[in-house]
């Protein structure tokens, strides 16, 4: 039951992360690395505020600092023409040195006796778990009607159609440069949301936290794509999150059955990641090979 | 309203594959003017749509729209006053969004709403009219996605997304050559009362000369980056296809003459 439990509430958490990802992979078509040092950049601005004293600033700082390092992403991708991938791996590497000095110059920071949104005083006349799951779940439920409403918006549309026909875009009087920015910036925000509640959530900080995050935020993507479809683009975004809330449900059951150790977490990512893309691949084969026995029995 | 003045264009230039796709061309448009534009392959018909659009900038030479320079403006500038479609109908729309979504897109883009909402009510009302003109039936799909639409539906959609803004002028680089013969006309004629309509400036570009001397007010041929051919009313209406091939070798013969003539130099 707490497995159950635990899986949901980290679920939730991650969420917030598979639909980042889905903005840069799925809505606007680029490969965006930033991810690893922006969920970091989250769980320390996160960290240093609740420490500080100011656990809800904390969050909205931790949203605005991955916004940042999204446009930063953005602005070496589209005004310097830098390679998508590398200008993530740029700002990520980056965002290293500036993630160490939030921390203080440490790589891990414990929030053990600071107030953080998950232990206000006011707020535990709820049982612990309830709010450990009340919580995410509200932010992740506001993260996801804020974005099927801003996908909405005219600037939304403009977003989509850059992800879906660029050249369209291009020869419309809509700004593409800015709209990729934009696009990447709201991922990024999305990314650094999650690393913040979960700083709180598990009551520290880590510098390797975001180590791989990209691939776990695609793999969660994927797999809700895969169950859920694409039909539209509120059903992409709802099953970004719920591809997050099963993926941690295969991660738990299968840690607590012991076929393979905690640390081997990124391998299994990795495994479901390179298995869902291959899917239509793998499909084409069976085509081709049923079609072939088909071919030779009426031959 | 459109002025093209001594419009230069050079690929390449500098390397062993320099190759001059504008030859120094000057015409000017007036307004509500329907303007075919005919040449052979490789002659720089697109490429002097494409420096008009704003696709890339001219060597030397300038363009003017309704008065205002525009030759060093951006694409994406220049873009709420100039409609185009190209012969891919892939290329006029965003083929994973519904026809609603795509013609929101192109309506509200000289209204910059940013925030407000993309879709909205009373746009539909007035997207509904306007499909039911094209007579495809689209007006009971809007929420079909473009990309499930056929050749000839997603180009009348493209050219409804062109012209919805009320662009001045209107670029067509052989929007109906890679249809099959009915949607292609069918698509022809949707441009002619879309443009007759709103009276829009516009150029088109086609390889059937015959649809070329039919449709519009004038027609302009292009032979090696050059204009050798500018011909309106009376003598336009006399004009038969073959005399127009006639003319056409006639012109390129004297280029290739006047060539021989400068390397025998
Ligand atoms: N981007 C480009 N780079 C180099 N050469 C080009 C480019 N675009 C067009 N050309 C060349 O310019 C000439 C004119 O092309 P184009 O305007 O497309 O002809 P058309 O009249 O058939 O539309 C052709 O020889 C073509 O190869
Ligand atoms: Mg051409």
């Amino acid at each position: 039951m707490t497995l159950l439990v635990g899986s949901v509430q980290l679920g939730l958490i991650y969420g917030m992360l598979a639909l980042g990802i889905y903005i840069s992979f799925r809505i606007l078509n680029i490969p965006d690395l930033t991810a690893d040092g922006s969920f970091t950049l989250g769980l320390s601005v996160s960290a240093a505020m609740t420490i500080a004293g100011h656990p809800l600033l904390g969050i909205l700082l931790a949203i605005i600092a991955g916004a940042i390092a999204g446009a930063i992403t953005g602005l070496l991708q589209t005004k310097l023409e830098i390679h998508p991938i590398l200008a993530g791996i740029i700002t990520m590497s980056s965002l290293y040195s500036i993630n160490l000095y939030i921390l203080g110059s440490r790589s891990n920071l414990s929030l053990i006796g600071s107030k953080s949104i998950f232990n206000q005083e006011e707020w535990l006349f709820l049982n612990k778990q309830v709010l450990g799951t009340l919580i995410p779940l509200i932010f992740c439920f506001l993260t996801l009607i804020i974005l099927i409403w801003f996908f909405k918006t005219h600037l939304g549309l403009c977003i989509r159609a850059t992800g879906d026909n660029e050249e369209m875009v291009r020869a419309s009087s809509i700004n593409v440069d800015a709209m990729k920015i934009v696009a990447v910036a709201i991922s990024n925000a999305c990314i650094g949301l999650s690393g913040a509640v979960l700083a709180q959530y598990q009551g520290y900080a880590d510098i390797s936290s975001g180590i791989g995050i990209m691939v776990v935020g695609l793999a969660s993507a994927i797999i809700g794509e895969a169950i859920f479809g694409r039909r539209s683009l509120t059903m992409g975004l709802f099953s970004a999150i719920l591809g997050s809330l099963i993926y941690r449900f295969i991660i738990a059951a299968a840690l607590k059955s012991n076929i393979f150790p905690a640390y081997m977490l990124r391998v299994v990512s990795a495994f479901i990641v390179v298995f869902a893309l291959s899917i239509p691949i793998i499909k084409k084969h069976l085509e081709f090979r049923r079609m072939r026995k088909k071919a030779g029995q009426n031959a | 309203m459109l002025e093209v003045i001594n419009a230069r264009k050079i690929f390449l230039a500098g390397t062993p594959n320099e190759h001059v796709a504008l030859d120094n061309i000057s015409f000017t448009l007036s307004e509500g003017e329907f303007v075919t534009l005919i040449g052979s392959n490789g002659a720089g018909k697109s490429t002097l749509f494409n420096a008009i659009g704003g696709t890339f900038w001219l060597n030397s030479g300038k363009i003017l729209l309704h008065g205002e320079d525009i030759t060093y403006m951006p694409e994406h500038h220049r873009a709420s006053m100039i409609g185009r479609l190209f012969q891919n109908p892939a290329k006029g729309t965003a083929p994973n969004m519904t026809i609603e979504e795509n013609l929101a897109l192109a309506y509200n883009r000289k209204l910059r709403k940013g925030l407000r909402i993309g879709v909205h009510r009373e746009d539909v009302k007035l997207f509904r009219e306007k499909l039911a003109m094209l007579d495809m039936g689209l007006e009971n799909r809007l929420k079909t996605k473009v990309g499930l639409l056929s050749g000839g539906q997603r180009q009348a959609v493209a050219l409804l997304m062109a012209t919805l803004g009320k662009p001045r002028l209107l670029l067509l680089d052989e929007h109906t050559a890679a249809l099959d013969p009915a949607a292609a006309e069918k698509v022809m004629q949707i441009t002619k009362d879309i443009v007759n309509q709103e009276n829009i400036t516009t150029m088109m570009i086609t390889h059937n000369i015959q649809s070329a001397l039919e449709t519009g007010s004038r027609t302009i041929m292009m032979d090696r980056g050059k204009i050798i051919l500018d011909i309106t009313g009376k003598d336009r209406d006399n004009l038969t296809v073959g005399r127009l091939m006639e003319l056409y070798s006639q012109q390129s013969k004297d280029i290739v003459v006047s060539d021989r003539m400068l390397l025998n130099r």
